[in-house]
């Protein structure tokens, strides 16, 4: 006899962990890039959208972006003629990474979903060794906030660094769409750009071999993010007397962390793979409430 | 788990302090007029940005 078996049928039709991640993440790219009809006359969105930060990674200048690219804010705000530093954009980084640290690079980085479909291309798969991980760093100290205040003009104007000679991001979604919508921009080409694109190169197959390459080579958002990690109320908890060491949380882990280890780990974004692969589920993602007997949510 | 008590506090104290000087940050920044450098900025094609500057 037929028994409808209610459990099993809700086990069956729970959305993983992973489905839930990736439906955040493409919500979070569709928010952030909502005028996609901009890429065919080649304009940028100028509503009042544009004076907020995005979270993640998505240039100010791609013709759909509905927010403003919180790195390129940085720059902008200190390579100015006013002002030497941006409180405005590093206020809003730092309390962002605060609540979720590197949360926001796995669930709401444009950027971040671009590299992870990046990944799925079939390709020999390799892992980065991990002194790579800390150019990021240097780049963040020397490009975004290093040389646009001391590298500046006659008036006092500074380049924004890294988004003029690094940022693929910014090739990718703002420079490629708009010198294809703009044929007089194509005259103005010249070996910066090219410079630029073979960047743009190394890191799009950089992302097809190792996964979020970006992320963990050049990203100065994520640097930031992955120090506040540390602090963040959105944190990783390891049960260590669950924990059996078996190693099942480093295999599966994107970042190439131990979560067992290191769950405050400054390269982990907090995507959850390891809390499902876990036999023992001593590894779990919380919020904090900051008191002294820890509160904790289960979240996503 | 893991984790002293002392160490916990700790943590959540910075926690607060870095919130706090985050906010304190992004309201000076508003209230000095950045906003309206990054929506200048923002709304703009920037050369420079994109590499081709």
């Amino acid at each position: 006899m037929f028994v409808w078996n209610v459990s099993d049928w809700g086990k069956r039709m729970r959305i993983s962990q992973e489905i839930k991640r990736k439906i955040i993440q493409i919500a979070a790219f569709g928010y952030s890039n909502t005028y996609l009809q901009n890429f065919a006359n080649g304009q940028l969105y100028k509503g009042r959208w544009k004076q907020f930060c995005n979270p993640g990674l998505n240039c100010y200048s791609c013709p759909a972006a509905r927010l403003s690219c919180p790195i390129g804010a940085m720059q902008a705000v200190s390579g100015s003629m006013s002002f030497n530093m941006s409180f405005y954009a590093t206020g809003f980084v730092l309390a962002v990474g605060v609540l979720f640290g590197r949360a926001v690079c796995g669930y709401i980085c444009p950027f971040g979903l671009i590299q992870e479909l990046l990944y799925r291309i079939p390709a020999p798969k390799k892992r980065l060794w991990k002194g790579f991980t800390y150019i990021k760093y240097i780049l963040f100290i020397l490009f975004v906030l290093l040389l646009p205040v001391i590298y500046t003009n006659d008036l006092g104007m500074g380049a924004p660094a890294f988004c003029e000679y690094i940022c693929p991001a910014g090739t990718l979604e703002g420079g490629l769409p708009l010198l294809a919508a703009h044929p007089q921009l194509r005259r103005v080409v010249g070996a910066l750009f090219s410079v630029k694109a073979c960047i743009l190169v190394v890191t799009l197959i950089g992302c097809v071999i190792i996964c979020r390459f970006f992320c963990k080579v050049m990203c100065p958002l994520g640097a930031i993010y992955g120090i506040l990690n540390k602090i963040s109320i959105y944190h990783m908890e390891v049960d260590e007397a669950a924990c059996i060491s078996c190693g099942k949380c480093q295999t599966v882990c994107p970042m190439d962390v131990n979560p067992s280890k290191t769950p405050d780990s400054t390269e982990c974004i907090r995507c959850g793979k390891c809390t499902v692969r876990c036999p023992k589920e001593a590894l779990s993602l919380k919020f904090a409430s900051g008191t002294g007997r820890e509160r904790t949510l289960k979240t996503f | 788990m893991g984790q002293s008590k002392a160490l916990r506090h700790r943590k959540q104290a910075v926690r607060a302090l870095v919130f706090v000087i985050a906010a304190c940050m992004t309201a000076w920044g508003v209230y000095r007029g950045e906003v309206s450098v990054v929506l200048g900025k923002a709304v703009n094609v920037c050369l420079e940005c994109i590499g081709l500057g």
